[in-house]
């Protein structure tokens, strides 16, 4: 006893540690079978979260009456410039819609799946762990709002993290720059993969590019999609500075996308779903509009309508499948070979062997159809619907193909030519 | 004791400290608090270990080693509440920075600003030093200390404290 009291704060000393060892212990092993949450963190978070939260909301009510209606100084001048943006954002949209459609038509025929992100919930930003160790965000939004674990979190401008922890009105993030967190991520130009990951700094940092590859500053990094919880191609950032590590690897420093340090509201993906890009609107997707690309130095000409050529109602669904290879064979009068093959040996052979065996240049000459031709690219396609080759070979050059409604892909569900299609794309056409 | 007589140079020093219950509690959960909140607004704040500085504070102020260690352990366990670490991180540095402080705190002068400073600076250091013991070596994180950022750190958190613990003397009230 007169031990104990001569040495009581050394023993209480050693009591307190030990037991918040231990408990480190248990929640370490703990973590990877994903516990409950702990009713110490429930309480802190939920004590303090009402009280951030008016804070936030007072502070942006003042704000907003200041910016709302106090300070309007610049704003005539403000939108003057808006208004030159826009327009430039104009023209840059419409490019790119071209682009973006283009990108759709070839993932259709290449068959591709994308998580596209169905849902997302907005949340405002109340606090942070307040520890330059943890990098974590409390949300204004919990379970009550759809919030789970692991789910991303954006902004328009990158990605911010994912939902570590939900409690009922508030969500905990764990951002990018954490030591602890973990992205997979592509690089847009040399397409080299690696995983991004936080410092205790809070910088971001690009790890396992091994160290003979070439990563140039400024190159854009983008989400692989391969971690299953941010979908592919959402921005993540820059490379800002590449040297080599004490290893084997690259020494890449990254600056997010997002400004991670200056956030207010971000958005929560909720749910994402894989689909095949919808190209309904987009016209039917032909080989040849995939060769026309390819080739841009051959001139257009334009079609002249042919009495015979005029697809009619019952070639339509022919003319969607747009089969490379019984277009190609059709120039050539030989549809009826090349379809009848199709429908026996299946789309996918008929048309590989189409591509690959007849030169592609051949579907860029302008041809008048002949009789025998039309005659058997349509019994083809009343066969087996793989290809009429009659609109092919009209309009071979045509990079932006207008067609009837009812050309769409889809419409050739019945038509085995459809599913030739995506796989005479599958690494058959030329690159 | 001789030690106590050789270091200390006025009466005012060798006395000891309580705080009223809501300072005792409401302080911590006001400051990390708020440590919490302000970064969303003001990033650097981010730098700022109110936790720590407080312990210091109540580990000089109250001159006790049992109360030092135990509202070290307080703190440092309601900071852990904030962060996604395991609870224990910041609960053992700041429980040894509390019994560190508290044992300090009667041997050495700790109501001047500079020696307030000195104090704060050390047990910065200390306080990372365990940090990063119990990341690396107990939880197997590959954690990287950038030195140039601690310091610069350590220096900021040091003449926060010479403020916050001039401002802090007003809740003392003597034994």
């Amino acid at each position: 006893m007169n031990l104990f009291s001569r040495h009581k704060n050394t023993v209480v000393l050693a009591t307190v540690l030990l037991a918040q060892l231990l408990g480190l212990a248990v929640q370490v092993k703990r973590q990877t079978a994903e516990g409950p949450v702990r009713l110490i963190r429930y309480v802190a978070v939920s004590g303090l979260a009402p009280f951030e939260r008016m804070l936030i909301y007072s502070g942006k009510t003042v704000r907003g009456v200041w910016a709302n209606y106090l300070d309007l100084r610049s704003v005539r001048r403000e939108n003057l410039r808006l208004k030159a943006e826009s327009e430039r954002m104009r023209l840059d949209r419409a490019r790119e819609q071209e682009d973006a459609r283009q990108a759709r038509r070839i993932q259709a025929l290449l068959g591709f799946k994308e998580q596209w992100i169905d849902t997302t919930v907005a949340a405002q930003v109340i606090g942070t762990s307040g520890s330059e160790s943890s990098r974590l965000l409390y949300l204004d939004k919990g379970t009550k709002d759809g919030i789970k674990a692991d789910m991303p979190v954006i902004t328009p401008d990158g990605v911010v993290g994912k939902v570590l922890t939900v409690y009922g009105d508030t969500a905990q993030v764990l951002m990018i720059n954490d030591p602890t967190s973990g992205v997979g991520a592509t690089l847009v130009n040399s397409r080299l993969q690696g995983i991004v990951k936080g410092s205790s700094t809070g910088e971001v940092q690009l790890n396992y590019i091994m160290g003979d590859e070439a990563v140039q500053p400024g190159e854009a990094l983008v989400t692989s999609g391969g971690d299953r919880v941010f979908p592919r191609g959402l921005p993540l950032g820059t490379v800002a500075k590449v040297s080599m590590g004490r290893n084997l690897f690259l020494e890449i420093k990254v600056q997010p996308a997002t400004d991670l340090d200056r956030l207010e509201e971000v958005l929560v993906i909720t749910e994402q779903k894989a689909r095949t890009p919808d190209t309904a609107g987009l016209g039917p997707i032909r080989a040849s509009d995939i060769l026309a690309q390819h080739l841009p130095g051959v001139p257009q000409t334009p079609a002249t309508p042919q009495p015979g050529a005029t697809p009619q109602p019952g070639t339509t669904g022919a003319t969607n499948g747009h089969s490379a290879g019984a277009a190609t064979v059709a120039a050539q009068g030989t549809a009826q070979s090349a379809v009848q093959s199709a429908v026996q040996s299946g789309n996918q052979g008929a048309a590989q062997g189409s591509l690959t065996n007849k030169p592609q240049t051949q579907i860029l000459k302008p041809q008048t159809p002949k009789p025998a031709g039309t005659q058997s690219g349509n019994q083809g396609a009343k066969q087996g619907g793989t290809q009429s080759g009659n609109q092919a070979i009209q309009k071979p050059l045509a990079a932006k193909p207008v067609a009837p409604k009812a050309a769409s892909p889809r419409a050739g569900g019945a038509n085995p030519a459809s599913a030739a299609s995506p796989a005479a794309g599958e690494g058959k056409h030329p690159q | 004791m001789r030690a106590m007589n050789l270091s200390y140079t006025s009466r005012e020093q060798v006395e000891v400290y309580r705080f009223s219950w809501v300072v005792s509690i409401g302080l911590p959960v006001l400051l990390v608090g708020m440590q919490a909140f302000i970064p969303v607004r003001l990033p650097f704040f981010r730098v700022f270990d109110f936790g720590l500085l407080l312990t210091i504070f109540f580990a000089v102020s109250r001159r006790s080693q049992l109360s030092g260690t135990l509202t070290g352990a307080a703190i440092g366990l309601l900071q852990d509440g904030f962060t996604h670490t395991p609870f224990g991180v910041f609960g053992i540095a700041k429980t040894l920075v509390g019994y560190g402080a508290s044992s300090i705190g009667i041997r050495i002068d700790v109501e001047n600003p500079g020696s307030r400073f000195l104090l704060a600076f050390f047990f910065y250091g200390i306080h990372q030093a365990v940090f990063v013991a119990i990341e690396r070596e107990l939880l197997g994180q590959s954690i990287h200390i950038n030195l140039g950022h601690e310091a610069g750190a350590a220096v900021v958190n040091s003449v926060m404290a010479v403020f916050l613990f001039a401002f802090l003397n007003r809740f003392k009230i003597r034994d």
